[in-house]
């Protein structure tokens, strides 16, 4: 009686077993699938061109997304510009004297702005920057990135800082310092790796909105002579060049998506080379 | 009130008095005037008053929870940190009240080394003994150095880690660790140096380690230790205060507590007749 | 690691070897004040012994620290206890030093009779037996703490001796019978004098060996030997 209970138990622990892992291989296989038809199609038009060239105009072969890479660096260097100093400051502040109804605001605050649609947040940039320049702009595109990337940066700062124990606090504050270099100098210090890791991420996430820069950076076949100008970036690039008619384009926009995820990819490497080390450094 | 000293009725040859404990009647440190503490609306101590006596080792025992650790905390200000923490009463050192001082400025006079070590784990030895230093604003490199071997050597630690003062502090044993945070504590020349149970984490050989330093350390500051540990009480301090349920029940000499207490709750308490 | 508490410790015995020569020299005044009828001496026995006295308290107090105070235990804690011991034995033999020098006052009147010889015997012997103990604390020798044990037993026989002596003697000169009950007191304290000594011997053997000897002779089984893991 007991040994069908037993064999019931091995049979449908092994079926639950293969269930999970036939689960994750289907789960796994858009990842791959991306990657291949990326990989595949993108390889053949990344040249050296297609770092230093811009795009050429329709009907000629050749061309690269020079200024589309140099734009969506750009773009991010200015969402960090604005979303950097005011998340760090709002996590400090969240961890360090946010235990009241006041944080309690601020946090209920940001978690609705992490949700809100990207491209809400362009519409935003585009009514408070665009409509009043009267034109496009990088800054407005930067503007409309970094809303996006506070909430991120906010959070995890300020999880990373109630990380730190309340031990190091003390022994800082009976030492004779002041609170805010205990905060900026001690604490910050000490709960880094974990701050950057969240600052790489939400750099990630910004590096790979489209909706945003459509009616705020627009885009720009040539260089940008100014930051008040439309600027290129690679989503957009990615966007328009894919739907076109030419096959050509058709390809460089492969090609574009390519070098987007190696970017980004990179960007996950070295979260996770800090956090490695980081931990390496605590032994 | 501080306790008398036991003087022989009879005069002997002067040679043979030197063994008596060196119990001082120095001058008042820190004079503690009714003091109450409270965590919101629960009171933790109650009106407690005593004097600690310059370069004296005063020890304060009671059972868990009676408030020794809290007490500690009002001397440096450290219990108003806590959120909703209020302290009543006066703290004075060397006449003047802490709590009309600027809060950072008493913490550099009167410094502390908690139960658990607690280095800061991003920095060196060398950087952890230097932190309280350089932000406190001395930047002179060969200051630094100095300020530092001479804390270390005061911690009796230096002969160990002089060969590896870059290496991380959470490198080094338990023992090890604290008499860094106590090498820390010493380098921004403290007057008085709190002891929050320093040695209950730790195992008894850097146990015995700590509590001759603090005999040592005596000769250069005052020293106010708070342990659950009677006979390391007993071995370490001139002067014992027993407290209970947040009042200050007895305070007198070490050897008279430890002898012959005036209070029958501190004998109860002694002889492990508690509860 | 060397802890402030053994410092206490050495003091501790520096301050028992100091009152031991006070004491043993105290002893040798006593009967030397005897010997030679002087009656300073024998003044400065009795002052003297005021300050054995003091010292007794003070080494009284001070065990009371290091008992309270340090929880001393194995070595520590048997020469704490020895120590104790050895105190009170040490300030009891200078109150007999004080009683011989008593008889030395008492027995001013009588100049003439000479005092035994045995009896000078006996306190050379005794005064060997107090010196073979005090060396053997600071020594911590056994072997020195046993010749007092043996040495015991002579004391016993030549007392004897001059009891048997002293009742000759009444029965002699009848009028010599005040002297002569001095010269009983004086033997007799000299007696236990050598049987104080020979309890600070028993305790050196049971600082140095751990084992308790008491009234000598009978040693106590070895405490190893009891264990229970056999």
């Amino acid at each position: 009686m007991s040994m069908i209970r037993y064999y019931l138990r091995r049979y449908f622990s092994s079926f639950m077993f293969i269930l999970c892992a036939f689960s994750v291989v289907i789960a796994l296989i858009p990842l791959f699938l991306i990657f291949y038809h990326t990989v595949s199609l993108g390889i053949s038009a990344v040249n050296v061109d297609f770092f230093t060239k811009l795009p050429k105009p329709v009907g000629e072969s050749g061309g690269g997304l020079a200024n589309a890479i140099i734009g969506t660096l750009i773009l991010v260097g200015i969402g960090s510009c604005i979303s950097l100093p005011i998340g760090i400051f709002a996590g400090i502040f969240l961890s360090e004297y946010g235990n009241n109804f006041v944080g309690q605001i601020v946090r209920f605050l940001t978690d609705v702005l992490s949700g809100i649609p990207s491209i809400v947040a362009g519409v935003v940039a585009y009514t408070l920057i665009v409509i009043p320049m009267k034109h496009f702009s990088a800054y407005a595109g930067g503007v409309a990135l970094g809303i996006l990337m506070i909430p991120t940066v906010t959070r995890t700062t300020e999880e990373m800082l109630k990380l730190v124990p309340t031990s190091l606090r003390e022994a800082a504050l009976a030492l004779g310092i002041s609170r805010w270099k205990m905060t900026l100098r001690i604490v910050l210090r000490t709960a880094l790796p974990g701050v950057v890791t969240g600052i790489l991420l939400s750099i990630a996430r910004a590096a790979g909105e489209t909706a945003p820069l459509l009616f705020t950076a627009l885009n720009n076949r040539f260089w940008h002579t100014s930051l008040n100008q439309p600027i290129a970036s690679l989503t957009v690039f990615i966007y328009n060049y894919g739907v076109s008619p030419f096959e050509e384009w058709v390809q460089q926009a492969w090609g574009g998506a390519l070098v987007l995820i190696v970017m980004i990819l990179l960007v996950n490497i070295g979260m996770r080379t800090i956090t490695l080390n980081r931990m390496k450094g605590n032994q | 009130m501080i306790a008398e000293e036991y003087v022989p009725q009879i005069k002997i040859d002067s040679e043979l008095i030197s063994m008596k404990k060196d119990i001082s009647v120095h001058e008042s440190k820190i004079i503690a005037s009714d003091v109450s503490a409270w965590f919101g609306n629960v009171q933790a101590i109650k009106n407690i008053s005593m004097e600690i006596p310059e370069h004296s080792v005063v020890a304060i025992i009671g059972p868990s929870g009676c408030g020794k650790s809290t007490f500690l905390r009002t001397i440096n200000r450290m219990h108003e940190t806590i959120p909703k923490a209020r302290v009543s009463g006066k703290i004075l050192l060397d006449g003047k009240d802490v709590y009309e001082m600027d809060a950072v400025l008493v913490r550099r006079r009167i410094g502390m080394v908690f139960q658990k070590p607690n280095p800061f784990p991003t920095m060196s030895v060398f950087d952890n003994v230097a932190a309280g230093l350089r932000m406190n604003g001395v930047h002179s490199k060969k200051n630094i150095e100095e300020i530092v071997e001479q804390s270390l050597r005061q911690a009796a630690l230096w002969n160990e880690v002089k060969d590896s003062l870059s290496k991380s502090g959470m490198s080094l044993s338990g023992g090890q660790q604290q008499r860094l945070c106590i090498a820390r504590a010493l380098a921004v020349n403290p007057e008085v140096l709190l002891m929050d149970e320093p040695a209950s984490a730790l195992d008894p050989i850097s146990t015995a380690k700590i509590e001759e330093l603090i005999y040592e350390l005596k000769k250069n500051y005052t020293i106010v230790i708070v342990t659950h540990n009677m006979q390391q009480a007993a071995r370490v301090s001139d002067f014992t205060a027993f407290l209970y349920m947040g009042e200050l029940i007895e305070y007198d000499a070490t050897r008279t507590i430890f002898t012959n207490p005036n209070k029958k709750e501190t004998e109860e308490y002694i002889t492990g007749r508690f509860g | 690691m060397e802890r402030h508490f053994q410092k206490e410790l050495e003091t501790l015995k520096t301050l028992l070897i100091k009152m031991g020569s006070m004491v043993e020299e105290n002893f040798s005044s006593g009967m030397k004040s005897v010997e030679n009828r002087d009656e300073e001496l024998a003044m400065s026995v009795i002052t003297t012994d005021k300050r054995v006295d003091a010292l007794e308290i003070e080494i009284d107090n001070t065990i009371l620290d290091l008992l309270a105070l340090q929880q001393p235990v194995a070595r520590d804690l048997r020469l704490i206890i020895a120590a104790q011991k050895i105190n009170n034995d040490l300030e009891r033999i200078s109150d007999h030093a004080v009683n011989i020098a008593q008889s030395a006052l008492n027995l001013e009147k009588f100049e003439q009779v000479e005092l035994f010889p045995e009896i000078i015997e006996m306190a050379k012997l005794t005064r060997t037996m107090l010196k073979d103990a005090l060396d053997g604390f600071i020594l911590l020798d056994a072997v020195l703490a046993n010749n007092v044990l043996v040495a015991d037993d002579t004391i016993d026989e030549m007392n004897r001796a001059v009891t048997r002596r002293v009742i000759q003697l009444v029965k002699e000169n009848p009028s010599c019978i005040e002297a002569a009950l001095e010269f009983i007191r004086i033997s007799r304290n000299v007696e236990r004098v050598a049987d104080l000594s020979t309890n600070i011997a028993e305790e050196i053997i049971f600082l140095t060996k751990a084992r308790i000897v008491k009234h000598h002779g009978t040693e106590m089984p070895d405490a190893d030997k009891e264990s229970p893991a056999r």
